[in-house]
């Protein structure tokens, strides 16, 4: 009846992982207690659950990501915690949990931390700087979010029921084969991405099609800000990339459900191809990550350097070789495996260049600030920060591309060292920025700008002492995921990684101290006309938050830094454009699809990790028939009539007329 | 248990606290200067062995290469960031300056530059520091073959017929040529102050070279995670004076147990923290054997092997 699940899945005798799920699983009940007594359910169910409002899902990709950023930091503190106890002793978790730790470290933090945050700032941001209404595909992108959940969902199930896979984010076989791994860890792990992978690749799809195809009149490809253009590149590169990553985990699971033998030890298995073809996903996902967060650093330069992105063109360029480059490296990621001279040299040299394009990038983003009047606001400390950091994340990074030099270096702390550097340095401190900076249009007021700072300090000092000492001890021989070691010399430097990890912590406490002040003080922090930043792209040229049809009337695009143009012909003029000829507006209607899909995917998902057989087909038949009804819908749009689309945009107008007096024409 | 106290003293694992005498002490001291004040450093830093010194060198030099961009970079960031700060009104501002030419022209030929001097040392380093080429040498290379096992490491060898478990003994000055493969899982074979780590894989062979340039006792572990008895699995490399292995391989041959497809089969099983201990007596086959899959693959873990009721959660 129930498969493999017995009462023995539950780890009755590990307090931690049990006490933790104890306080979430509460956590969870008194949100949906407070939720049902006010009678939120209609609203939330409504208004965000079936929304395929694009703003309404980016925000739900963020939140989402920011939830896991909490469970995928807990566990970095423990891993931090148990390295600086573990000195000739065993600590307080023993191997079989510390593996699963850092194994669910490295998956929640790129799937369903760094993964949901980018894209959930690319659907808030795109259609708004394209001049759209909405993404290509609104439902699309609803299933794409849910779908998404339903992976997170199940990783973290995997805390009280089961057990999490003891692999490392990425289960190399033969460790994840059956033999060696016979728990249900590892089909948790696939079984997660597989259902989160479909998730990611309808997005990428969705998003890819907007880029290309739905603009206001006027924005031409070389007229989109940067951001779009780094969207592109990263969608792009999902769809290219997602697939190959879904098939390698269906090879495994094939090997550990149905006997075959792609990648066990015997029956003529080849391990090697694991790896060439995960790392073939793998590299590309780190730019699919950067990608976008190189975008949101491109946006917020300009924006408080009050300047234009310094060469545009280049920049274009440049994120455009990256995108191709990226699917030229991956043999970079095992170098230490016998290949031969010539092959590690090429893909090392492929690697390298890379950096060519990076650096551009860099020393653009210097040149944008250089003549500018550089406003200190925590969106641009983030930026600087990442500069900074980031220079020196590419370093180490180029020099793990020299063989010889990774020959000593790979697989040590030194790599785990080089890869947090880029990807909190770079990824989450994009994100951070678009956070802080996309915040006041997505709910119509400011974060509070004392504590962002704060908050910023504190990630950055921390992430100095958090890793600049694994750089050390990866130079002095210590490899990743030790669960305990005996050798002094590295312990004063795993001390201060903890120190680092507990001010990271601080940050951490600091921007839930931001969200929340700022919630209590929003009136005093709201933003009336649409354009709390001075901004320049079109985003900035509709009300905080934008109406559900973003643009009232879709503006005409007559340069690069469309809505810049379009305030600085206001100011000049001393007023707004003449009041446009409102006309109703066409949009899609909400659809519970993606939440239903969802809802049966996470059984199905649950079952097969259980080999519950009968569960298994009640979730896909129940996953299907959703799709169906969806498919034989009649009509899937409603009207906004004229009158209503002049309401809302005379009100924002109004705004911006009396903002208008207090602007300054530039010079 | 799993901890393993009084281990060998760290202090043997420092032959040369400062490095090799022929580096000047206070360019090492620039260099490594917060390693060095934690006293013993032990690493890559501090090489042993020709392979570990030439990655060392190529190390040094490709950091000094990138850090003549990056420390300015870096500077420039910090620089034009706050002299451009917005209540500066000394610093111009010149909104519209959004292209030039020339500065494309130089932000792209800077990485491009320094990535063609480094794709040089990457190439010729590729080459020269290939684990499979031959140490140039006048003494004939020592045969070693490794076999990591879950979770301790098998060494064999198979000219002396005589094996070791968890302590490598070598000749100091003579070239190693290691020939590895897995029981199991992948491991890495990895002796940071010798050089070189290689991937360990189940079904196959592969190779390097190595060498110690003096006596000195150095620490090998697993470069890659390979399961729950990962921490433990680290081994002692003695490397002694050729005498002294002559000496090693005499007293170790003909005591102890035998190791054949018998005692392999036993020793495959999984287990944590084994003792050093060897063989007196090692079938110079059984390599090969293992290769080719004639000993079958390590077993994984007992309890409970994969069936459908299998308790779901981990068994120790």
């Amino acid at each position: 009846m129930l498969g493999k699940l017995t009462w023995a899945a539950v780890p009755f005798d590990q307090p931690i992982p049990l006490i933790a799920a104890a306080m979430v699983g509460l956590v969870i009940f008194g949100v949906l207690v407070w939720v049902t007594v006010k009678g939120y359910l209609p609203y939330l169910w409504h208004e965000w659950i079936t929304s395929v409002d694009h703003k309404r899902i980016g925000i739900m990709y963020t939140l989402l990501a920011m939830v896991m950023l909490l469970r995928g930091f807990s566990d970095a503190i423990m891993m931090r915690s148990q390295q600086a106890m573990a000195y000739r002793s065993e600590g307080y978790l023993p191997p079989e949990h510390y593996d699963q730790i850092f194994s669910a470290h490295g998956t929640l933090m790129i799937f369903f931390v760094a993964m949901p945050f980018v894209i959930g700032l690319m659907n808030f941001v795109v259609p708004l700087q394209l001049g759209a209404r909405d993404v290509a595909f609104p439902t699309l992108n609803s299933v794409g979010f849910w779908l998404t959940a339903t992976g997170a969902l199940l990783v973290n199930i995997s805390l009280v029921v089961g057990e999490f896979a003891r692999t490392g984010w990425l289960p190399y076989p033969p460790l994840s084969e059956l033999t060696y791994s016979p728990g249900v860890g590892v089909d948790y792990y696939l079984w997660s991405l597989e259902i989160s992978g479909v998730g990611t690749l309808l997005s990428g799809v969705n998003l890819v099609t907007t880029v290309l195809k739905i603009h206001a009149p006027g924005m031409t490809y070389m007229r989109m800000p940067m951001f779009c253009w780094t969207t592109l590149a990263a969608n792009l590169l999902i769809v290219a990339a997602f697939p190959i990553l879904t098939a390698t985990l269906a090879m495994l699971l094939l090997d550990r459900n149905l006997g075959f033998h792609f990648f066990t030890n015997t029956g003529g298995g080849n391990v090697m191809m694991f790896m060439n073809l995960i790392w073939a996903w793998g590299h590309p996902e780190v730019y699919i990550l950067i990608l976008p967060a190189f975008g949101i650093f491109s946006e917020v330069i300009a924006t408080f350097s009050r300047k234009p992105l310094f060469g545009y063109r280049s920049m274009v360029m440049a994120t455009m070789v990256i995108c191709l480059l990226s699917f030229t490296v991956w043999l970079h990621h095992f170098f230490t495996m016998g290949a031969g001279a010539d092959v590690n040299a090429i893909f090392g040299i492929a690697s390298m260049i890379i950096a060519v394009p990076t650096g551009v990038k860099v020393f653009n983003w210097l040149f944008t600030m250089y003549g500018g009047r550089v406003v200190f606001t925590p969106p641009i400390l983030w930026s600087i920060g990442f500069m900074v950091t980031f220079v020196i994340g590419g370093m180490t990074g180029v020099l793990l591309a020299v063989p010889p030099a990774d020959f000593v270096l790979h697989n040590s702390l030194f790599l785990v060292a080089h890869f947090h550097n880029v990807i909190i340095g770079g990824v989450l401190f994009g994100a951070f920025a678009g956070y802080n900076y996309w915040f006041p249009k997505a709910f119509g007021f400011r974060l509070h700008e004392g504590l962002g700072k704060a908050a910023f300090w504190c990630w950055f000092i921390g992430f100095y002492l958090a890793f600049m000492p694994l750089y050390v001890v990866g130079l002095m021989g210590m490899t990743r995921r030790m669960q305990h070691y005996d050798v002094a010399a590295w312990r004063p430097w795993l001390l201060i990684a903890a120190l680092g990890a507990a001010v990271i912590l601080c940050g951490i406490i600091l921007q839930i101290a931001q969200l929340t002040v700022s919630i209590r003080h929003r009136e005093e922090l709201r933003d009336e006309t649409g354009d709390p930043w001075n901004g320049r792209s079109l985003e900035w040229a509709t009300a905080s938050p934008p109406p559900v049809f973003n643009f009232a009337v879709l503006p005409h695009i007559q340069g690069e830094d469309a809505y810049w143009d379009i305030k600085q012909r206001a100011i000049e003029q001393a007023r707004l454009g003449d009041e446009p000829a409102y006309t109703e507006i066409e949009m899609p209607k909400n659809s519970p699809t993606g939440f239903i899909c969802a809802f049966f995917a996470t059984f199905m998902g649950f079952a097969l990790i259980w080999h519950i057989w009968w569960l298994v087909a009640v979730g896909a038949l129940g996953a299907f028939t959703t799709f169906v009804v969806f498919a034989w819908r009649d009509e899937d749009e409603y009207i906004i009539p004229a009158d209503e689309v002049a309401k809302i945009d005379r009100a924002n107008r109004s705004a911006r007329r009396e903002a208008l007096v207090h602007l300054q024409p530039v010079q | 248990m799993r901890a393993k106290p009084g281990g060998p003293s760290d202090a043997k694992r420092c032959p040369h606290p400062f490095g090799s005498p022929s580096v000047p002490i206070a360019r090492r001291a620039i260099i490594l200067a917060p390693i060095i004040l934690t006293g013993c450093q032990a690493g890559v830093l501090d090489p042993a062995g020709p392979i570990g010194l030439a990655e060392k060198t190529i190390l040094i030099d490709s950091l000094a290469i990138m850090l003549a961009i990056v420390i300015p970079t870096i500077a420039a960031t910090l620089g034009f960031a706050w002299w451009f700060r917005a209540p500066n009104t000394k610093a111009r501002y010149l909104p519209d300056f959004a292209y030039s030419g020339r500065l494309e022209l130089i932000v792209w030929s800077i990485p491009l530059l320094t990535i063609t001097l480094l794709g040089g040392v990457a190439w010729i380093g590729s080459h020269d520091l290939d684990p499979a080429v031959p140490l140039p040498s006048d003494k004939p290379p020592l045969d070693v073959q490794v076999v990591s096992l879950d979770w301790k490491w098998l060494f064999i060898y198979p000219n002396q017929r005589v094996a070791s478990v968890n302590q490598l003994v070598v000749p100091a000055g003579v070239p190693i040529h290691f020939t590895l493969t897995s029981a199991s899982v992948m491991s890495t074979f990895f002796i940071p102050q010798l050089g070189s780590m290689i991937y360990t894989m189940n079904g196959m062979a592969t190779q390097l070279y190595l060498q110690a340039d003096t006596p000195g006792t150095f620490r090998g572990l697993s470069g890659h995670y390979n399961g729950d008895g990962f921490s433990d699995m680290h081994f002692d490399v003695l490397a002694v004076p050729t005498d002294r292995f002559t000496a090693w391989v005499s007293a170790t041959r003909g005591t102890g147990p035998t190791l054949n497809a018998d005692s392999y089969a036993e020793l495959e099983k999984q287990s944590v923290d084994a003792h050093p201990f060897t063989y007196g007596n090692a079938d110079p086959a059984l390599f090969r054997q293992i290769v080719t899959q004639k000993l079958p693959p390590g077993p994984g873990p007992q309890v409970g092997h994969p069936d459908v009721n299998v308790s779901p959660r981990t068994q120790r």
